[in-house]
């Protein structure tokens, strides 16, 4: 393992968390759309629904650290029409909420969004406790929620708006760090279709969330080496872009994907089924393997459990050995 | 066309009667399901569907309907039944109780039965559902009113304590709580399991507006309902019923052995003939 990872070619410009990019997402909703309510749980500075808060306070209530009575008071309200948007961190919302999302949201298909914010280890040092590493694969266990994980805060901020819109029970993961900025307002997010950065075939790089940048420098380290990487950034992880894997399998002959997530139930483990089921290549895994992290910067932690740029270019090499 | 309730506590008797019959059948009928806890419901759903609950059976996504939420969803034939009598559904639909493609299932989903209003069974989380209703009828400045019937049992379940906090912090007062406090839960009686008592005074700590009644003297439950519709008072309502889990039918009146058993043919029988002979008074 190396201790000092190498420094990348090119910097990418550090733009604002993606759950701040949230905040401001749903106040735009909130401007745009009555129907709009929100709610949380204590933690509405750290998830950035204090911006909707302040703005409709009329429209927003804080069932104190209460997740449960949270996330069925959310189902309440939309089953009498309201799109309501419930934040807390998202291992608590998902944790603690977690039979209320199955049977007061998933089961009947109602129309309410449950937004998760500090989700994987980059939060750092508070620790374990407070970390979610395990939401996508609840999320996903959850039949017909859409479950998504944007990578910057244009990608956040469109599909707030697109959650929104799409009718039935939504999660989205937001991260506590500045994300690099990747996009720019010009771009186009739809649920259910990945971006895909370049159009290298020696292989394919799925990531989602904050992995998205990693990937991103990991391109480019590769292509320095003359191997040419295509990277899939997957904010959609259910109902996952199978179309855009099946190409990426037949076109690059192997895959890697990078994640800040247990490797069990989550990003890996989703596109690995659309990989056996269109066009089975070999691939391999960047992600947090069957454990809990610890207190540390969050740049420390994400380089002792494998998840920065260096880890996806072994990655890399390793899958192109087995090509 | 709103339902046009019925005002005499005298014709909602033989209605009661009749619904507890179709209970034992139809749970006889399914081979399963759960009569102890829907018998101490009937005088309950009876009043609200008969006499108290704004709503339409032919238009049952009418926006301006009462709500009512069953949160122990295990009582749902009851329920069923009332629903029947009232018109949502033919009698005959009664039959086909927890079958494949019924619009009765096991527990109420309304993806089978739409006039229902949420899915439930699992225990607990039928208060907070019941504030979201009421707290979008106070932003839609609508007048409908939020009922909610959760079981003694389910008590034991924490988010009802989240939740009462909650509703009366925020001055939910269109949300009212039905207690069916049977004193019965699967296992056994309450108070030899992880007893509740004193109901009334944690409720009132609560800060909800709480009454006890006798959960089948429909001269009791009937104005308490009312008057609970009607409550502006600032803090929700809890309507503590005390009810016999199996209630009209003396071998299963009391008897934990009954909560989540069907009767068989020759208990059906008995049931119902139990039932045919009470007089209605």
């Amino acid at each position: 393992m190396s201790t000092t990872p190498a420094k990348p070619k090119f910097q990418l410009k550090m733009g604002m968390a993606t759950r701040e990019a949230y905040g401001q997402a749903l106040a735009e909703l909130g401007r745009s759309n009555p129907n709009v309510v929100a709610l949380d749980a204590d933690l509405m500075k750290s998830t950035f629904a204090a911006k909707f808060a302040k703005e409709f306070p009329d429209r927003f209530w804080s069932t104190g650290i209460a997740e449960a009575n949270m996330v069925s008071i959310a189902c309440g309200l939309a089953m009498c029409g309201k799109i309501p948007f419930a934040s807390s961190f998202a291992v608590f919302i998902m944790d603690k909420g977690y039979d209320q999302l199955r049977v007061g949201a998933a089961y009947p298909k109602v129309n309410a969004k449950f937004v998760g914010s500090h989700s994987g280890i980059s939060i750092g040092e508070d620790g374990p406790s407070q970390m979610s590493v395990e939401d996508l694969a609840l999320a996903c266990g959850l039949a017909g929620f859409v479950v998504l994980a944007p990578s910057d805060e244009f990608c956040t901020r469109a599909l707030v708006h697109r959650m929104a819109e799409h009718i039935g029970p939504c999660y989205m993961r937001t991260g506590r760090p500045k994300t690099a900025i990747l996009y720019g307002p010009e771009d186009t997010f739809e649920i259910g279709k990945a971006k895909v950065h370049g159009d290298g075939r020696d292989l394919a790089i799925i990531a989602c969330g904050n992995e998205v940048a990693y990937a991103l420098q990991a391109q480019a380290e590769l292509e320095e080496e003359g191997i040419h990487a295509r990277v899939l950034d997957m904010h959609t992880i259910k109902p996952i872009d199978e179309a855009a894997i099946a190409a990426a399998a037949k076109e690059c002959g192997a895959i890697v994907t990078a994640e800040e997530h247990l490797l069990d139930g989550g990003l890996g483990s989703q596109v690995a089924r659309a990989v056996t089921r269109s066009t089975p290549v070999p691939m391999e895994f960047v992600g947090i393997q069957n454990t809990y992290a610890e207190s540390a910067t969050p740049d420390q932690l994400m380089e002792k459990y494998g998840l920065t740029t260096p880890y996806i270019v072994k990655a890399a090499k390793a899958v192109l050995k087995r090509k | 066309m709103p339902f046009t309730h019925i005002d005499s506590i005298d014709a909602l008797k033989p209605i009661c009667r009749k619904l507890r019959i179709e209970i034992i059948k139809m749970i006889g009928a399914s081979g399963s399901g759960h009569p102890g806890g829907s018998l101490s419901e009937v005088e309950l759903l009876t009043a609200l569907y008969f006499a108290v609950l704004r709503h339409d059976p032919k238009n049952h996504a009418w926006a301006d309907r009462d709500r009512f939420i069953l949160s122990k969803g295990h009582g749902c034939p009851a329920l069923y039944a009332v629903m029947a009598e009232t018109g949502y559904i033919a009698h005959d639909v009664l039959g086909t109780l927890r079958k494949l493609g019924s619009p009765l299932q096991g527990h109420p989903d309304k993806r089978f039965f739409p006039a229902l209003e949420a899915n439930t069974g699992s225990l607990g989380q039928g208060i907070s559902l019941g504030i979201g209703c009421a707290l979008a009828a106070k932003l839609d400045k609508k007048d409908f009113h939020t009922f909610v019937m959760i079981g003694d049992g389910e008590i034991q379940e924490g988010q009802n304590w989240e939740a009462a906090m909650f509703a009366s912090y925020h001055k939910v007062d269109n949300l009212t709580v039905i207690v069916d406090y049977n004193k019965l839960q699967l296992d056994g009686f309450l108070k030899d399991i992880l007893d509740i008592k004193p109901l009334k005074e944690k409720f009132e700590a609560f800060g909800w507006n709480t009454v006890e009644i006798d959960g089948h003297d429909l001269a009791q439950v009937v104005p308490a309902l009312k008057n609970a519709r009607a409550n502006t008072s600032g803090k929700p309502t809890c309507i503590i019923a005390n009810t016999i889990k199996g209630k009209g039918v003396s071998f299963m009146e009391n008897s934990p052995e009954w909560h989540g058993v069907a009767p068989k043919p020759d208990q059906v029988a008995a049931a119902v003939a139990e039932l045919e002979a009470q007089e209605v008074k």
